[in-house]
């Protein structure tokens, strides 16, 4: 039996780190993702955990010790959001290169500047070639069935490369709604004793962990990682599907909302999805057009093939991105999504929009005005504005 | 794979996973010696069993057994001088090449 | 269009517990069996700055997560904000306002710009004091939004609303009692509000 709650997407991720007990959380706090550590370290206070916390002065030791402590055997988490993640950046790169699977719970907020504390993706964007595997929620009931997920996969021998587990600061971080949790036994059954085959404590093997590479050997690292990469999708697959055995939850890389037969289809992270739903349904509701919307889950690994075979037959997509790239080819979900259908050998018509930048407010109305607009882009054939938004005032 | 076969001709198949190394004191097989330009030259005659040279040698090349320090570890002395300062006796001499 | 999901707006001051009012109100929706969404506006923090929270409870699932711009029920926990914000922006005419105040219906309607819709008053403060001492606004004005928006039966909000306070409260069983009279105040004066005097008609 499930168990009914209503929490915020905060306390959601918190509620999943009680079950899961990892060994070690080094964090920094930052809005909006500052309740996590904190109802961590009530949850240690009152001895429902035996995590071991460790005071940092900053994220860019936060990331640090967690490489430390994943290179030492631990289990891992730690959380930030924006400019805490930013500043984790050197670190981000040595915590997949060196292959810990160390778990971020990232609460999206938009980078300075202008200093802003709302929710965007210019900060997870930017970490896209980190290395590190994304996975992004639409809903708290996401946020934490995706963090439940997220050492299976990170942990599993053909994977060993970290995971951040995304949602959008405030919308979903602080907002509470309804929500399904597992009962503590059946998460510590589905995510497992942690055991590496090798770790620094481990006095009987004694180990080198990030060693210089030179030239001879740092492109056959990165290759070798890339490998993890392509495994990585096989495994957040198999995991999904014994977390839907578990919970009758499903998850793939993505979600096709009412897209099989759709002429028009957006493209979308995160919890303006949940908005886009509404829209689909008043539209083929009150005037029988045929859309439909792809929410991409799984960012890294890109689906790039999966994706193309969705959207290749569509009318007219659009792609909606929540970062800037300040690129000639859009947005950076825009230019993966254009150069996944290009590689599926489709001419799709497709358009890159950019919404909800520091935190800016996407409604159904405006979801209905994409649809309306791929509809004219279907007859005229003419895309007028490949950096096209939503909400902006102009 | 043992970090022991893989070298600058492996393919990326055979790299171990973040390079990490699964073994203890690997440096010994690195014969750093080959780098050395300048040679030290010990004269135990000299030699009074100071110590004083042993814990300023970067690399380790200076044995040390029953409490007597030992001629040089050529394999991985660098040839960096260093000793040859700190000896208060003139027990060790640079000397120019190999 | 089958209206299955109540949209709601709270203003208030930062620091005065509209917020806390609309977590709360999402809280006693859940526990009656409801859909529910509670969520502030957020900006820097800044106490007796104007701020705004919504909920949506509703039959069925909600993935909505906009903002709520044409809500079903406006509630204004201070009705110092009248002045300065257009708390009835977007408010459907079929809708209602509720207004925590002393003054008279007729006084807030003047106050506000040409709303047609119709405006309930409650005396957070007379009906909190006098059941519990203090001013709390949170449980009156908790009271006359189910009341008048009918999100939940009044039973099922007294039942679940008991056990929350029982939970909070477990030392201080006088201020479960009181609470519970500041719900059923509430609900008495409200009604009392659509006479043509209104306002503090309960206490007055």
């Amino acid at each position: 039996m499930a168990i009914r709650e209503r929490l915020s997407g905060n306390e959601a991720v918190a509620y999943a780190i009680r079950q899961i007990n990892p060994d070690v959380m080094p964090a920094f706090p930052i809005t909006p993702s500052t309740e996590i550590p904190q109802y961590v370290a009530s949850y240690m206070a009152n001895g429902k955990v035996d995590t071991e916390f460790i005071h940092v002065e900053s994220e860019h030791s936060a990331m640090s010790a967690a490489i430390g402590a994943a290179a030492a055997g631990a289990r891992v988490v730690t959380a930030t959001s924006s400019c805490g993640m930013a500043l984790m950046w050197e670190e981000l790169y040595v915590a997949a290169s060196d292959r810990l699977p160390v778990v971020l719970a990232l609460v999206n907020r938009a980078l300075s500047g202008p200093i802003n504390i709302n929710a965007d993706h210019s900060d997870s964007m930017g970490a896209r070639d980190s290395g590190w595997i994304q996975i992004y929620a639409e809903s708290n009931q996401e946020a934490y069935d995706n963090f439940l997920q997220a050492y299976p996969i990170a942990e599993h021998e053909a994977v060993r490369l970290p995971v951040m587990i995304c949602q959008d600061g405030f919308i979903t971080s602080h907002g509470v709604e309804n929500i399904r949790l597992l009962e503590d036994e059946k998460v510590r059954e589905f995510v497992g004793e942690y055991s590496p085959a090798h770790y620094l404590l481990n006095a009987d093997e004694p180990m080198s962990v990030g060693p210089y590479a030179v030239s001879a050997y740092y492109m056959e690292t990165k290759r070798a990682q890339r490998e993890a990469m392509k495994n990585a999708k096989r495994v957040i697959l198999e995991t999904a599907e014994r977390f839907a055995n578990l919970t009758g939850r499903k998850y793939g890389f993505f979600e096709e909302y009412r897209l099989e037969d759709a002429d028009y289809a957006v493209v979308i992270i995160g919890s303006a999805a949940g908005t886009c739903k509404a829209a689909v349904d008043e539209i083929r509701n009150t005037t029988g057009k045929k859309v439909g919307l792809l929410k991409i889950r799984v960012f890294r690994p890109f689906p790039e093939e999966e994706l193309a075979a969705a959207l290749r037959d569509k009318k007219a997509v659009a792609v909606l991105d929540r970062s800037e790239m300040f690129a000639a080819s859009g947005g950076p979900l825009g230019a993966e999504v254009r150069a996944a259908l290009y590689s599926a050998k489709s001419r799709t018509e497709l358009v890159n929009y950019f919404y909800g930048l520091g935190g800016r407010d996407i409604t159904v109305e405006d979801f209905k005005e994409v649809y309306r607009k791929l509809e004219e882009l279907d007859k005229t054939h003419v895309v007028r504005d490949m950096y096209a938004y939503i909400g902006l005032r102009e | 794979m043992r970090n022991e076969a893989i070298n600058e001709k492996s393919p990326w198949q055979e790299i171990t996973e973040g390079n990490q190394i699964y073994e203890a004191a690997t440096s010994r097989r690195f014969c750093t010696g080959e780098w050395r330009t300048s040679t030290p030259v010990y004269h135990k005659e000299k030699c009074r069993q100071c110590l004083l040279c042993v814990p300023v040698c970067p690399d380790s090349s200076i044995p040390v057994r029953e409490g007597q320090r030992q001629d040089f570890d050529y394999d991985h002395c660098k040839g960096c001088g260093i000793c040859g300062k700190v000896c208060p006796f003139g027990a060790i001499e640079m000397k120019e090449g190999k | 269009m089958k209206k299955d999901m109540v949209e709601i707006r709270w203003h208030g001051r930062g620091g005065q517990g509209a917020k806390t009012a609309a977590l709360l109100l999402a809280d006693v929706a859940f526990k009656a069996g409801k859909y529910v969404q509670g969520f502030p506006e957020y900006g820097p923090e800044r106490m007796g700055a104007p701020i705004t929270a919504y909920n949506r409870i509703g039959q069925s699932p909600i993935t909505v997560h906009s903002n709520i711009y044409t809500p079903d029920y406006v509630v204004v926990v201070d009705d110092g904000l009248l002045e300065g914000t257009d708390v009835t922006l977007g408010l459907k005419k079929e809708g209602a306002l509720i207004v925590n105040t002393r003054r008279s219906k007729q006084e807030i309607r003047a106050m506000l710009r040409g709303f047609a819709g119709s405006i309930y008053t409650v005396d957070a403060r007379e009906i909190s004091v006098r059941a519990l001492g203090k001013y709390y606004p949170n449980s009156p004005m908790l009271a006359a939004v189910v009341a008048v928006s009918g999100v939940m039966t009044q039973e099922a909000f007294l039942r679940e609303m008991r056990g929350s306070y029982a939970h909070k409260f477990a030392k201080k069983p006088e201020v479960i009692e009181g609470n519970m009279r500041a719900l059923e105040m509430t609900f008495a004066a409200i009604w009392e509000g659509e006479e043509a005097v209104a306002g503090r008609g309960c206490c007055a």
